[in-house]
C-alpha cells in the first residue's frame, strides 16, 4: 500500500494539509495569461515558483508553456523586485516580442509590498513598453485561496487592465469559460456559435495548450483572445460566467467600470448545467436552440437512459475544484448516482452548501468540504467505501490503494492524454464523461464477474 | 516519406553570435560571458553560478526544490514538512520520480505524501511559528516518525519565522530528531544554494547520530545519486555482487538510519559533484573518510569507478572480484551497443541538465558514437565545468556569500584516517587521485558550444541553427524542442524510463535513444497535400 500510513480514523487537523487538493494563485494566473494572444505570462517573484508553475503545466497539457520570471535574489526580497521587474518587461519586449505581458505576483513579492500598479506605471513612463504592446497584472498571493483564485484574478486584471468602452455597443457576448481544459474552451465556443449567438470568449486556451506538430515551434501560435476583442469586451451586451469561483469577479468588474450586465452560471458540465447555458445564450442572444444543438442533447439523454441501470445508486468520491466539482454533482445526480464524498482545497462556505442543497434534493447529506484535502477524502472512503473515484492524477494512489475504478477529471492529470483535446462540457461532453464513467464501472464488473456470470452484452 | 533535415555545419563562433545578436546590450555582455568555446587558445573560463537575469525564459528552479526536491526528497522515512503557502509543496509533491523500496509492506514511506502548513494570510501577517508548531504534533500524531524536517519558502524568512527554534522545541517535545532548512527560495541564484543548505543541516543533524558498525568488507557511500528511474537500484545490484557494502547513499533510496550512520563507511563516492561534495568534504574533514569522484552513467564509466574502488580498498579479493563482474556484465552490453551502433553512429545530440547529468551522460552518448555538439548546466559552478582546480580562483559573490559555510573540525573521538601515509604514499604513486574532478569541458571536443544557464530563447535558435538529432533537457524545454520535429529526451525524469546507470542502464539508454533517432513519427510532419500540392483534379481523373 502506497498510501500505508493513512488511518481510517480521522482526527480534526487544524495547522497541517496532507496531500492538498489545490495548489497556489500564480499557475492559475499563468494559464489565463496563456489564453490571450501573442501574451507571455510573467511570474514577478523568484524563479522557483515560475519553473515549478511551468513544469505544472506542462505536465498537464502535454505542451510547452512559456513564461518569464523576475528572478528575484535575496537582495530584491529586501528591497523590492521593482528593478527587476522593470528590466523584466524590457528584456521580454526585446527578446520574445509578445503583444502583451501578463504579470502576476508571487508569494514574495505579496509579502514584501510590491505594487504592480505602481511598477508598470514606471516601466510604462521609461519607455519599457514599446508603442502598442501592453502589460496587464494582477495581485495573486498564494497564502489566500487556490488556484482557482489566481485564474479568477488574472483573467479580471485583463479585463479591468485592456477593457474599454467606445460608447458604441458590439452586439456581442461576453463568455468568461473558467479554468476548463482548451479542448472545453473549443466547445463552448463551438455550442455558442451553433445556438448564433456572437461572443468574445475570454481566455481562450484552445489552440494554444492543444496545438499541433507543424516542424515548427511558435512561441505564440495564432490563437487565444486578441487584445482587439478584450478590449472591446467593454462594449458587449452581456457577460456569461461560467462558474463562481473561476469566473464571476471579472464579469463583475465589466459590470461595475462599462455597465456590461452578467450572468453568472456554473460551468456547463452535464446536462442541466448545459442546458441552463444554451437556454441562457438564447435568451441573451435572442435567438432559438437549432435543432443540431437538439440533437446533441437527445444523444447524451439517449446515452443516459441505456446505461441508467449500471449508473444507478452508484457511490461516488469527488476531488477537485468548487466550479466543476459543483456541476460535476449536479450531473452524478442527474444520472441516479450519489456522490457520498466531496472535497475541494480550494475555501468557499457556499460551496459545502450548494453540494448539500443538490444533495438534499435526493434526500441525502454526503461528506463535503471546502478547504479539505485528499488525505481526508482517502479516510472518507475508509470509513464508507464507494464505487467510483473522480478526481486528478493523485487519486491514482488512493484507486491503487482501495482497488477503486477511478476516472481521471480536473487538474493535473499528469499520466492520461485526452483531456487537452476532448471535451467534458456541453452535450458532448457529458457523452464523453458518461461514456468514461461507465467504461470503468464496466471494466471492473468484467474484472470481478465470476466465470458463470460473465456476459458478453452490456 | 522523411522530411530530410539539412545539415548546416555552422561554426561555433557563428552560433554564438547568432545566439547573443537579439539580446539588448547588457544582457548580451553578460551572455557572452556564459557561452564558451572549448579549445580556444588562452580562454578556458566560464561564468557560471551567477544571477540569472530578469525576464529571461531560465530553465532553472530555486533553493527550496533543490533542498526539499533534490536532496531530502528521496529518503523514504522522514516527514518532510514544507513550511510555506500550499505551491511549494504541492509542486514538489511526487513530481521528481525519486523511487524507494521500503524492506517491508509495513516500514515506513512517506513519500507518497505532501505535508504542507498551507500558510494563509492571517500566518503570514502575524507569523506562522504556532500553526508550524501545530502541524508538527499533528504529523507526530498521525504518522509516528523516526524523524521529521522542515523546509523554509519564500515568505517564511520575510516575515522572520525561526524553524530552527521550532525544530528544537520539537525535538525536545516529542523525543525523534526535528531539524529544519532555511532554504527560501530566493536565496542563492539556483538550486545549487539548496543543496549546499541541504548538506550542511544534514550533516549537522544527523550524520554521526548512530554509532553502529554496519557489517562488510569495503563500506563506502555513494554521495549524489537520487535513484531516479530506479539508478540506485541498478548501482545496489552492482555493488552488491562485487561484495562492496553501501552504508548509504545520499539520497536515492535512502533512509534516515543510512545518514546517521554515513559516518562509518571507509570511503565517499561523489556521482553528483555540484550537488553534494560539501557533505563530501565535511565528513573528511570530521570523520576522516576520503572521497573519490565516480560516475556510474555509461558502461565504462561504471567499470572504470568500480575499478577505482576496488584500487582504494587494495584488496586482491575485490580487485579481482570487480574484474568478474565487469566480465560477467559487460557482453551485454556490448551486443546491444553493437546492435545499436550503426544507427547511431555520427549522431548528435545537445544536453543541457543539471550540475552534473549534461556531463556525465556524454558518457553513453560516446558509447553509442554519437557526437555532443552543445552542453551546459542549469546550476553547475566553475568548478563543475572546468574542473576543481578552478575552486581558489572562483569569485565568492554576493549571493554565495549568503550561505552558510560550516566550520568543520576533527571529531575527537571518531575521526580515524582510513589510510596510512605509506598507503597514500602508495595509491599517489599509481596515479590514484583523490577529490579530483576535471570537470565537464576538458572532456569535449574542441569547438564545442558550452552554455551555462541555457534560457528558451537560446535553446531555441541553437536546435533551429544546428539541427541535432536529439536535445536532452526537462520537461520545461521537451515540447517547443519536440515541435520543431527534434526528438527530446528528459534527462531529469528519464521521460519516465530507465534506469540508466550502471550496465543494465547503459542498455535501457542505447535502447532508447536508438529508437527516438531512428523513430517515424517525425516523418509524418507534412501531409501528402503539402508534399505534392500542384495536383490538380483533372490531371488525377486522367
Ligand atoms: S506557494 Fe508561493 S512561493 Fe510557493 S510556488 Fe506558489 S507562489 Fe511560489
Ligand atoms: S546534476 Fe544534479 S539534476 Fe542532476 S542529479 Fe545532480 S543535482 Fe540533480
Amino acid at each position: 500500500m502506497l498510501l500505508r500510513h493513512t488511518p481510517t480514523e480521522i482526527k480534526e487537523r487544524t495547522a497541517l494539509n496532507i496531500n492538498p487538493a489545490k495548489t497556489c494563485q500564480p499557475v492559475g494566473a499563468m494559464y489565463a495569461g496563456l489564453g490571450i494572444q501573442g501574451c507571455l505570462p510573467h511570474s514577478h517573484g523568484s524563479q522557483g515558483c515560475c519553473a515549478y508553475h511551468r513544469s505544472a503545466l506542462t505536465r498537464h497539457y502535454k505542451e510547452p508553456v512559456s513564461a518569464a520570471t523576475s528572478s528575484f535574489t535575496e537582495g530584491a526580497s529586501v528591497f523590492g523586485g521593482q528593478a527587476n521587474l522593470v528590466q523584466a518587461i524590457e528584456n521580454i519586449f526585446t527578446v520574445y516580442e509578445p503583444d502583451v505581458i501578463a504579470v502576476h505576483t508571487t508569494c514574495l513579492s505579496e509579502t514584501i509590498g510590491d505594487d504592480l500598479n505602481q511598477i508598470v506605471d514606471k516601466a510604462q513612463k521609461e519607455g519599457k513598453i514599446p508603442a502598442g504592446k501592453n502589460v496587464v497584472f494582477a495581485s495573486t498571493p498564494s497564502y489566500v485561496g487556490s488556484h482557482v483564485t489566481g485564474f479568477s484574478n488574472m483573467v479580471k486584471g485583463t479585463v479591468t487592465g485592456l477593457a474599454e468602452s467606445t460608447g458604441k455597443k458590439n452586439h456581442k457576448v461576453n463568455i468568461i469559460p473558467g479554468w476548463v481544459e482548451p479542448s472545453d474552451m473549443e466547445e463552448i465556443k463551438r455550442l455558442t456559435a451553433m445556438v448564433g449567438v456572437p461572443f468574445i470568449m475570454l481566455p481562450d486556451t484552445s489552440g494554444v495548450l492543444n496545438g499541433p506538430m507543424t516542424g515548427k515551434y511558435e512561441m505564440f501560435p495564432k490563437a487565444g483572445t486578441p487584445v482587439a476583442d478584450i478590449k472591446s469586451t467593454g462594449d458587449s451586451m452581456g457577460t456569461l460566467a461560467l462558474g463562481e469561483w473561476c469566473s464571476a469577479d471579472a464579469a463583475r468588474a465589466l459590470d461595475s467600470k462599462f455597465k456590461v450586465p452578467c450572468r453568472v452560471l456554473d460551468m456547463p458540465i452535464g446536462l442541466k448545467a448545459t442546458d441552463r447555458f444554451v437556454d441562457t445564450l438564447r435568451i441573451v442572444g435572442g435567438t432559438s436552440v437549432p435543432e443540431s444543438v437538439m440533437f446533441e442533447r437527445g444523444q447524451l439523454l439517449d446515452m443516459m437512459a441505456d446505461y441508467h441501470q449500471y449508473f444507478f445508486d452508484k457511490k461516488v468520491a469527488l476531488v477537485g475544484d468548487p466550479d466543476q466539482l459543483i456541476a460535476l454533482t449536479e450531473f452524478l445526480l442527474t444520472l441516479d448516482m450519489k456522490p457520498m464524498h466531496i472535497v475541494t482545497g480550494t475555501p468557499g462556505k457556499k460551496f459545502e452548501d450548494r453540494i448539500k442543497e443538490l444533495c438534499a434534493e435526493k434526500g441525502y447529506e454526503p461528506n463535503v468540504r471546502a478547504k479539505g484535502d485528499m488525505f481526508l477524502l482517502h479516510q472518507w472512503i475508509k470509513n464508507e467505501p464507494v464505487d467510483l473515484l473522480m478526481g486528478n492524477t493523485y487519486c491514482k494512489y488512493i484507486a491503487r490503494d482501495e482497488d477503486l475504478p477511478f476516472v481521471r477529471f480536473g487538474f493535473p492529470i499528469l499520466d492520461r492524454p485526452g483531456h487537452q483535446y476532448f471535451p467534458s462540457v456541453g452535450y458532448k461532453g457529458g457523452m464523453r464523461l458518461a461514456e468514461k464513467i461507465v467504461g470503468q464501472l464496466l471494466d471492473r464488473k468484467d474484472r470481478d464477474a465470476p466465470e458463470e456470470t460473465f456476459e458478453l452484452v452490456l | 516519406m522523411a522530411v530530410e533535415k539539412k545539415k548546416k555545419v555552422m561554426n561555433a563562433d557563428a552560433v554564438k553570435e547568432e545566439l547573443l545578436k537579439k539580446y539588448p546590450p547588457k544582457v548580451a555582455r553578460k551572455r557572452a560571458k556564459q557561452i564558451h568555446i572549448t579549445g580556444e587558445e588562452g580562454n578556458s573560463e566560464i561564468m557560471a553560478n551567477v544571477r540569472t537575469i530578469p525576464g529571461i525564459i531560465t530553465m532553472r528552479g530555486c533553493t527550496y526544490a533543490g533542498c526539499k526536491g533534490v536532496i531530502l526528497g528521496p529518503t523514504r522515512d522522514i516527514v518532510n514538512i514544507t513550511h510555506g503557502p500550499i505551491g511549494c509543496g504541492f509542486y514538489s509533491w511526487l513530481t521528481r520520480r525519486n523511487q524507494t523500496k521500503a524492506p517491508s509492506a509495513t516500514s515506513d514511506n512517506f513519500m507518497p505524501y505532501a505535508f504542507s502548513t498551507d500558510m494563509q494570510d492571517e500566518d503570514i501577517i502575524f507569523g506562522g511559528e504556532k500553526k508550524l508548531e501545530q502541524a508538527c504534533l499533528e504529523a507526530y500524531e498521525i504518522f509516528k516518525p523516526g524523524a521529521m524536517a522542515i523546509f523554509a519558502t519564500c515568505p517564511v524568512g520575510l516575515i522572520g519565522d525561526d524553524v530552527h527554534a521550532v525544530a528544537r522545541k520539537m525535538k525536545e517535545k516529542l523525543g525523534i530528531n526535528v531539524f529544519a532548512f532555511s532554504c527560501e527560495g530566493y536565496k542563492g541564484v539556483s538550486q545549487s544554494a539548496g543543496h549546499h543548505i541541504a548538506n550542511n543541516q544534514i550533516f549537522t543533524h544527523v550524520v554521526g547520530e548512530k554509532d553502529v558498525e554496519i557489517p562488510g568488507e569495503y563500506k563506502i557511500n555513494v554521495l549524489g545519486e537520487y535513484n531516479i528511474g530506479g539508478d540506485a537500484f541498478e548501482i545496489e545490484r552492482i555493488l552488491e555482487k562485487c561484495g562492496i557494502t553501501m552504508v548509504s547513499t545520499f539520497s536515492g533510496n535512502s533512509t534516515y538510519d543510512q545518514f546517521a550512520t554515513a559516518h562509518t563507511a571507509d570511503l565517499n563516492t561523489v556521482m553528483c559533484h555540484r550537488s553534494i561534495n560539501y557533505v563530501a568534504e565535511m565528513m573528511e574533514t570530521k570523520y576522516g573518510i576520503p572521497w573519490i569522484k565516480i560516475n556510474f552513467i555509461g558502461a565504462e564509466a561504471t567499470a572504470k569507478s568500480l575499478r577505482k574502488i576496488a584500487q582504494y580498498f587494495g584488496d586482491k579479493k575485490l580487485i579481482d572480484r570487480v574484474e568478474e563482474v565487469i566480465a560477467e556484465e559487460m557482453p551485454a552490453v556490448t551486443a546491444v551497443q553493437d546492435e545499436v551502433f550503426p544507427h547511431t553512429k555520427g549522431k548528435t545530440a545537445m544536453l543541457f541538465v543539471g550540475g552534473s547529468r549534461a556531463h556525465h551522460y556524454q558518457e553513453l552518448f560516446n558509447e553509442m558514437g554519437m557526437k555532443t555538439l552543445s552542453a551546459g548546466y542549469e546550476f553547475g559552478h566553475r568548478d563543475d565545468y572546468e574542473g576543481r582546480h578552478v575552486i581558489p580562483d572562483i569569485k565568492v559573490d554576493a549571493d554565495s556569500r549568503n550561505i552558510e559555510e560550516l566550520e568543520i573540525e576533527q571529531d575527537p573521538t571518531r575521526f580515524k584516517p582510513r589510510k596510512t601515509e605509506a598507503e597514500l604514499a602508495k595509491l599517489a604513486e599509481e596515479g590514484f587521485g583523490f577529490k579530483e574532478y576535471e570537470g565537464m569541458m576538458p572532456e569535449m571536443d574542441s569547438q564545442s558550444i558550452v552554455i551555462d544557464d541555457l534560457n528558451q530563447y537560446e535553446a531555441d535558435k541553437l536546435v533551429e541553427l544546428m539541427k541535432p538529432d536529439i536535445f536532452c533537457a526537462g520537461i520545461k524545454e521537451k515540447f517547443s524542442i519536440q515541435k520543431m520535429g527534434v526528438p527530446m529526451k528528459q534527462l531529469h525524469s528519464y521521460d519516465y524510463g530507465g534506469p540508466y546507470a550502471g550496465f543494465k542502464g547503459a542498455i535501457n539508454f542505447y535502447q532508447d535513444i536508438k529508437r527516438m533517432v531512428t523513430s517515424k513519427v517525425w516523418s509524418g510532419m507534412k501531409a501528402p497535400w503539402e508534399e505534392n500540392p500542384e495536383l490538380s483534379a483533372t490531371y488525377v481523373w486522367e
